[in-house]
Formats: C-alpha cells, structure tokens, sequence
C-alpha cells in the first residue's frame, strides 16, 4: 500500500517538477507536528484496541509502543502524497492561492 | 473514547487549527478541495486494500458501521483531518519561512 502511495504521487516530482524533497526544512517542520499528534492518537488507538493489524501481513519491525514500522512510514508517506498533490494543482492552476504566497 | 467520537474530534481540531491556529483558511481554497478530490479515491482504493484483506482490523464496537469500499466511514474523517492538517501545515511553514 506504500509502495502504491509512492508510485502514485513520486512522478509528479518528476514530471511537474513540484520539488517537495528538495524543501527538507520545511516538509520536516510541516509534517512531524501533525504526523506527532496522529502517531498519539494510534498509540492509543492500538492500544485499547480500535484497530490491530495482521502480524502475517506486516514486516514485524515495531517502535516503541508496539506501533509497526509500516504505520510509522504511513504518516511520512501519505503526508509526502499529500503535498505534491497540492503543488501539482498549483503547478496547473497557478491562479489558485494556497495560502503561502507572498 | 470510540473511534466514531475521535475521527469526529479530528476533523473539528483541523478545521479550528485552520480558522484559528494557522489561519491558513484552507477550506475556503479551492486548491486545497482539489487536493482532496484527487487524494479521496485513492484513499479509498488503498483503505479498500487494507480493510478487504484484513491488513488492518476494528474492533466492531468502536465504530459505527457503516462502511464505504469495506473501511469504516470513520476512517474518511481521519484521511480528511490528516490531509487538512497536513496541507494547512505546509502552506502555514511556506509563509513562515
């Protein structure tokens, strides 16, 4: 399911030349607050039991708190998609604000 | 506290960060909505995947039941809470750096 999240959002790095691996600093400020509060809230989640996941169907690797490595990356991953989705739509539509132009 | 009342918590957490924390006003875009329109289906596909294989399991008493392409609709207000905080997030550091 990563690996499909980043076939189908990395090309836009490519071919709309989004450059969002290039700004480190600022996907690093924007995504470890919010990822931070998620990896809480599955924390807990995990642990009373809202949701448990298939240990056949995991790597097996876990951080602390029992969180697998997979959901870990999930909140790097789908963040990363997220963001070039949005610099793509500028990219087209760059008439649209997004909030960050000066 | 389930997680039909959480995800609900969520998305009012984002919108009110947005409106008031990083007064991005993201939902007033229509580059964010765009956004989100392109993000859905795949949210849905993947949480299709996760769910139909049972890669990921809910215990039935912590949502409500209702499910759209096998996942719990609780999970769309947590995919959406997470890409309004991320999106509100990347153009609140935009700004700011």
């Amino acid at each position: 399911m990563l690996a499909f999240t980043v076939m189908g959002s990395f090309w836009l790095e490519v071919i709309f030349k989004v450059a969002v691996l290039k700004r480190v600093k600022r996907v690093v400020l924007t995504i470890a607050p919010v990822a931070a509060i998620f990896l809480v809230w599955d924390l807990y989640a995990v642990h009373v039991g809202h949701w448990h996941f298939d240990k056949k169907q995991i790597l097996g690797i876990y951080l602390p708190g029992q969180i697998p490595i997979e959901e870990f990356l999930f909140f790097v991953i789908v963040p990363l998609a997220a963001i070039m989705t949005i610099e793509a739509v500028r990219r087209v539509k760059s008439h649209w604000a997004v909030g960050d132009e000066r | 506290m389930s997680y039909t009342q959480l995800s609900c918590i969520a998305v009012l957490a984002a919108l009110l960060a947005d409106s008031q924390l990083t007064r991005t006003r993201m939902i007033f875009r229509k580059s964010f909505w765009t956004s989100y329109a392109i993000i859905l289906p795949f949210q849905l596909l993947t949480n299709w995947w996760l769910t139909s294989r049972n890669i990921v399991m809910y215990d039935s008493h912590q949502i409500i039941g209702w499910r759209i392409a096998s996942a719990p609709i609780e999970d769309l207000l947590f995919g959406f809470a997470l890409v309004l905080g991320i999106l509100q997030s990347w153009s609140y550091w935009g700004k700011k750096l």
